[in-house]
């Protein structure tokens, strides 16, 4: 099995963090992974996006054409990306950000109103890991004790405090419906 | 077994090196390299090295001549732009039979060019790149793994031969992370009585220089080095050889490409098509031998490459032109998609008569 999986929005939102562990989780379950972030001009504005693959198989290239997966945090990243997600794959849009529908209907598509939820909570820049949250229960991959081992290696020991609100935040994506 | 970590290529070259007993590293920023000094000064001052960034790439590789040459590990790194700057030290290098590393994590050129991944500088690293008749050992990795692998191997050779090695990445092995283990045998870095460490009133003046005005010593030199290149050639050349066995459409790729060849070999195969792939690990030496070898069932070789077609040559220097070598490139900052791969070897195949 290989999950290919793109996250893309603006920079600043996480979405590297949040591909990070993703990777990690895999990585504690003796995947084969790799996570190649976009870097240079486009971190500045429009879409930033990382790459993660984690699969059985040993990765071949990093790059992915046609994501199995699409977190989607703005506009212009659904616009550029919802074209390219397999048949058959699934969309993750925060819909207090992108306020269009997708117009594919070979895929499946969970609209989470991430940023808003960070919000309510307490963690207005953890909407991320809401949508990570919630991209990995759908695909019967949220495993509590890896979960917390994977954010415990992405959160430095000098942030440590975070650790609680970025689980939470999984948690709240987790039990969205 | 030491337990993997997710690391950026960057980090782990960075990591290895400290491993490997370097505890000088000189450099000057740089997109996309700039992971490897910032963890370089993070971690140097607190093992009691010294991370230092120097004022220009010309500086940075003239500090590394100086710390060569007292027999201490040492390294530098940098992107295209950068290492064309180094390659007048590179050469003072050379000249001196000083050991030393030098990653270039390359990006696409020429001039200051962009900042995404090349491999446009094939030619000015398996030629040496600086001026005058001379060669350093050139390392292609394609995972995280073996950019921690080829930066321990780096220095062994660079001691072992009293040459420069250098780590030819790219942006995305780079900037990619992939898990990495850390679990490597070091082996002691050899004796250097060439080193200028103080005679202590006990032995003749070390020297080290490159200037010789008498031709004919100069020349022989020149010879002596070519005799220990030919060594060289002879005991470092390796390849990964990937479904090789029976390939007849044969993919020639390092680095990057090799890894986005290996998804296209593999769907091939999933056609029924013979392909396979031979990926240089040492671009200097070119591991002949895994071409010569594969001329045996070759109908076609393609050479992947991010960049106009440059190791193309040295793939038909390899074969001597029996068996036809095409291109399958993208330049500029671009990588070309496993899709454009398969194409190739689909029309390779084609013509081949499949």
């Amino acid at each position: 099995m290989t999950r290919e999986m793109l996250f893309a929005g603006f920079g600043g939102q996480g979405l590297l963090f949040s591909g990070k562990v993703v990777a990690y989780k895999g990585l504690i379950e003796d995947k084969n992974v790799s996570w190649l972030p976009s870097y240079g001009p486009e971190m500045r504005g429009g879409t930033a996006n990382c790459s993660v693959i984690v699969s059985d198989d040993p990765v071949g290239a990093p790059i992915i054409s046609n994501p199995d997966i699409l977190v989607a945090m703005n506009l212009p990243s659904l616009d550029k990306y919802e074209s390219e997600v397999k048949k058959g794959g699934i969309i993750f849009v925060d819909s207090s950000l992108i306020e269009r529908k997708v117009t594919r209907d070979d895929i499946d598509v969970y609209y989470i109103p991430a940023t808003r939820l960070a919000e309510e909570n307490g963690a207005p820049t953890l909407a991320n890991m809401i949508l990570v949250g919630k991209l990995l229960k759908v695909i019967g991959e949220y495993d509590e004790e890896h979960v917390q081992k994977a954010l415990g290696k992405c959160i430095s020991a000098r942030h440590a405090d975070l650790l609680s609100l970025n689980l939470k935040c999984m948690e709240i994506g987790r039990d969205y419906e | 077994m030491a337990e993997k970590v997710l690391m950026k290529g960057n980090e782990a070259i960075a990591e290895a090196a400290i491993i490997a007993g370097c505890r000088h590293y000189f450099g000057y920023p740089i997109t996309p390299q700039t992971e490897i000094a910032a963890y370089m000064a993070k971690r140097m001052p607190k093992i009691g090295g010294t991370f230092l960034q120097a004022e220009s790439e010309i500086a940075a590789i003239n500090m590394v001549y100086g710390v060569s040459s007292t027999g201490k590990r040492v390294m530098t790194s940098s992107s295209s732009p950068g290492i064309s700057l180094k390659s007048e030290g590179i050469s003072y290098l050379a000249g001196c039979d000083l050991p030393a590393l030098v990653v270039n994590c390359q990006r696409g050129g020429p001039g200051l060019g962009g900042i995404q991944p090349s491999q446009s500088d094939y030619f000015q690293a398996t030629r040496g790149g600086g001026h005058g008749d001379y060669h350093m050992i050139v390392l292609a990795p394609a995972s995280v793994q073996e950019m921690a692998e080829l930066t321990i191997r780096g220095f062994e050779l660079a001691d072992e031969y009293r040459m420069t090695a250098m780590i030819l990445a790219d942006g995305t092995i780079g900037q990619m992370m992939e898990p990495v283990s850390f679990d490597f045998a070091i082996k002691e870095a050899p004796e250097k009585p060439w080193a200028v460490t103080g005679t202590k009133m006990e032995r003749a003046h070390n020297i080290i220089n490159s200037l010789y005005l008498v031709p004919d010593v100069l020349e022989q030199k020149n010879f002596e080095r070519y005799e220990k290149y030919a060594k060289v050639a002879e005991n470092v050349a390796l390849a990964e050889e990937y479904l090789m066995d029976d390939a007849e459409i044969v993919i020639a790729a390092f680095g990057i490409a090799a890894r986005v060849a290996k998804n296209a070999v593999n769907a091939a195969r999933a056609e029924g098509i013979k392909a396979g792939l031979i990926r240089p690990i040492t671009l200097w030496p070119f591991p002949e031998k895994a071409f010569k070898k594969a001329l045996g069932t070759a109908k076609q070789f393609i050479s992947v490459e991010l960049s106009m077609g440059q190791m193309i040559e040295d793939v038909r220097l390899a074969t001597e032109c029996k068996v036809p070598v095409s291109l399958c490139n993208r330049a500029g900052g671009m990588i070309p998609s496993p899709e454009q791969v398969y194409e190739a070897i689909k029309a390779a195949a084609g013509k081949a008569g499949k």
